[in-house]
């Protein structure tokens, strides 16, 4: 069974540990400005909104790409960036209809969530499980890809 | 069965791959006229600039790639096809049965009309052999003229720019990519490139080209002014390239008429990518794209259709491109110059070169536009083919366009609570 980050806003403080977290594993600095998982702020209502890339099946960035540069890992299911492969080219960026592939400009290259190849550090750094790393089939995200499917550029199949 | 891709560049390398996923017994065969493995033409700028070598260009990086899937890549360019008896015919005489064809040819670049145009030293930047020329004359100081601030011209012009050659854009609409940008984004884009030292010249033409002595081109401008380059590169639009497939009674229009379920006139037959004029998201419209998530796209619905019978509609490509000019990212996705009876909100910042603008209809997002933004960029596309509904949250963007990510979150992701 392949496990994925199950998100519950609801015990979201804020508090942005996930960002570091992310951050310093990935980049080697913390620097939140760096973090694949972004908390956004809904300051009307007060609540707080970790997200990232839901590994989703259709996998758009992957099939955008024109050199091959993003593949799924055989062991999470997740969707990595080859970093020595990719050409900066962006079109993945704008395939991806959640937003969850980005531009670093100072690499030339763009980054994203790959679970940290197992253990994904936004869940170990999480104080109140807002961020889980669970089985698949029990997350939230099925919502989310249900949305995903609403984006296809097919019906029927 | 007997599936024939002719094409080898993204459209028929992913139609391929499909065809053997839906089919794993079936006979393939992949032909495409260009001599390398099968590339990506987007890569090319990325090799001008020696990011990655030729071999960065290819489409699948394994050379057993083919062989695995069991694909015969035979390197031939299609002359004509036998609809009648399903055959088609390669440059080399040989004649190849088929089932169902796939017309994945792609487009090539048109040669604008101006006297010495065919001269040494001017070149289209759309094959890996046109960027091997391009490479050797495109030396640091060198002086370059580039015809053309579209799309495909604004991507090598921050090849060569990279490449710390003297350089000259000339473009005849009045601003840079004006299919892809308006008035106000598409001049930010254009003193960004002009303060990185880049001299764009808009709505002039380039009037002609003289061969003078010593090996230099002088190109002679519409507003009286005159060039000497060494290199001159066309970057003027691209054509599909159907004339094969019109010879064999293929209907054809801006490119090769298509159905919803990407067949062509004949039945046996299908077509992708930049020589298909295949279904617009937005307008419903049947227009060619020419851009690699929609070659990729109609590729995999194609694919299925020849060999599952036609159970995958098509309903349609949101257009959509982003652009690197010298560090100031831009993009365009859907209805970015807005609809009839819509509304829109547009955000400026000429001194940071930031941009976005929106594009309602009702209380869906249809379009967008933006300058400076890398970041989460792409749910502008999964809000417009999504077609979500914004309700309240579209009065905050028209106040704040910038929200956009919050107004994405709270209304495509209900279990995030905030709607
Ligand atoms: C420099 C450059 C930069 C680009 N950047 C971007 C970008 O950033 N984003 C984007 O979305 N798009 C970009 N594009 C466009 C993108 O490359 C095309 O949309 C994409 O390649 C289309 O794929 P295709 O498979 O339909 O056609 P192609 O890639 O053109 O492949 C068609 C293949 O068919 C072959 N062929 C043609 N006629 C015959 C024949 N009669 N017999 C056999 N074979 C034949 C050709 O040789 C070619 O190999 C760029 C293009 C260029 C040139
Ligand atoms: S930016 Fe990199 S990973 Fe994304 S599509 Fe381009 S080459 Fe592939």
């Amino acid at each position: 069974m392949q496990k994925s980050l199950n998100i519950d806003p609801a015990k979201c403080t804020g508090c942005l540990q996930c960002e570091m977290a992310c951050s310093l594993e990935n980049e080697g600095i913390f620097n939140t400005s760096k973090s694949r998982i972004k908390v956004f702020t809904f300051h009307e209502e007060g609540k707080f909104v970790p997200y990232t890339c839901t590994q989703c099946d259709e996998a758009w960035c992957m099939h955008a790409c024109p050199v091959d540069a993003i593949v799924v890992n055989a062991a999470t299911g997740s969707k990595d960036v080859v970093a020595d492969l990719c050409v900066g080219c962006k079109v993945c960026t704008i395939a991806c209809p959640f937003g969850t592939v980005n531009y670093n400009a100072d690499s030339g290259k763009v980054v994203k969530c790959d679970l940290c190849g197992g253990d994904p550090q936004c869940v170990a750094a999480c104080p109140t499980d807002a961020i889980t790393y669970v089985d698949a089939n029990a997350t939230g995200l099925d919502k989310m890809r249900q949305w995903a499917g609403k984006t296809d550029t097919t019906v029927g199949g | 069965m007997i599936y024939v891709v002719v094409g080898s560049g993204p459209a028929g390398v992913v139609a391929t791959e499909q065809l053997r996923k839906l089919d794993p017994l079936a006979n393939i065969t992949l032909i495409g006229a260009e001599p390398e493995p099968p590339y990506s033409r987007m890569a090319i700028p990325y090799y001008l600039t020696s990011k990655i070598d030729e071999s960065g260009t290819y489409l699948r990086k394994q050379a057993s790639h083919f062989e695995n899937y069991k694909v015969d890549v035979v390197r031939q360019r299609v002359t004509s096809i036998d609809t009648e008896l399903n055959r088609l015919i390669t440059d080399d005489g040989q004649v190849r049965r088929y089932d169902k064809l796939l017309i994945a040819t792609g487009a090539s670049p048109v040669v604008p009309p101006v006297p010495g145009i065919d001269s040494p030293g001017v070149h289209n930047c759309w094959t890996l052999a046109d960027a091997r020329e391009i490479v050797k004359l495109a030396k640091p100081g060198a002086s370059v003229v580039l015809m053309g601030a579209g799309f495909i011209g604004c991507i090598i012009l921050e090849s060569l720019a990279l490449r710390e050659v003297n350089l000259t854009v000339v473009e005849m609409e009045n601003r840079m990519v004006p299919r892809m940008m308006n008035d106000v984004s598409g001049n930010m884009i254009k003193s960004w490139c002009e303060q990185k030292g880049v001299d764009v010249h808009t709505s002039t033409r380039a009037d002609s080209i003289e061969q003078l002595s010593g090996g230099k081109l002088r190109v002679s401008l519409s507003t009286g002014q005159s060039i000497d380059a060494d290199l001159v590169i066309s970057a003027t639009g691209v054509a599909p390239n159907m004339d094969f497939a019109a010879d064999s009674g293929l209907q054809i229009d801006q490119g090769i008429v298509v159905n919803d379920y990407l067949q062509t006139s004949d039945a046996d037959i299908y077509a992708a990518g930049d020589v298909c004029q295949g279904k617009d998201f937005n307008t419903g419209e049947y227009a060619v794209q020419a851009i690699q998530p929609t070659a990729v796209e109609h590729a995999k619905v194609a694919a299925t259709n020849m060999v599952r019978g036609h159970r995958t509609e098509h309903v349609g490509n949101v257009n959509m491109n982003v652009l690197d000019t010298l560090g100031l990212v831009s993009a365009s996705f859907g209805m970015w110059m807005g609809v009839p009876g819509g509304d829109s909100t547009e955000l400026v910042n000429e001194d940071e070169h930031k941009y976005l603008s929106l594009q309602f209809q009702d209380d869906i997002l249809v379009g967008a536009s933006s300058l400076g933004l890398t970041q989460h960029v792409g749910v502008l596309r999964g809000l417009i083919q999504s077609k979500t509904r914004l309700g309240a949250w579209k009065e905050k963007l028209m106040k704040d366009p910038m929200r956009i990510m919050e107004a994405y979150l709270a209304c495509s992701q209900s279990q995030v609570g905030v709607a």
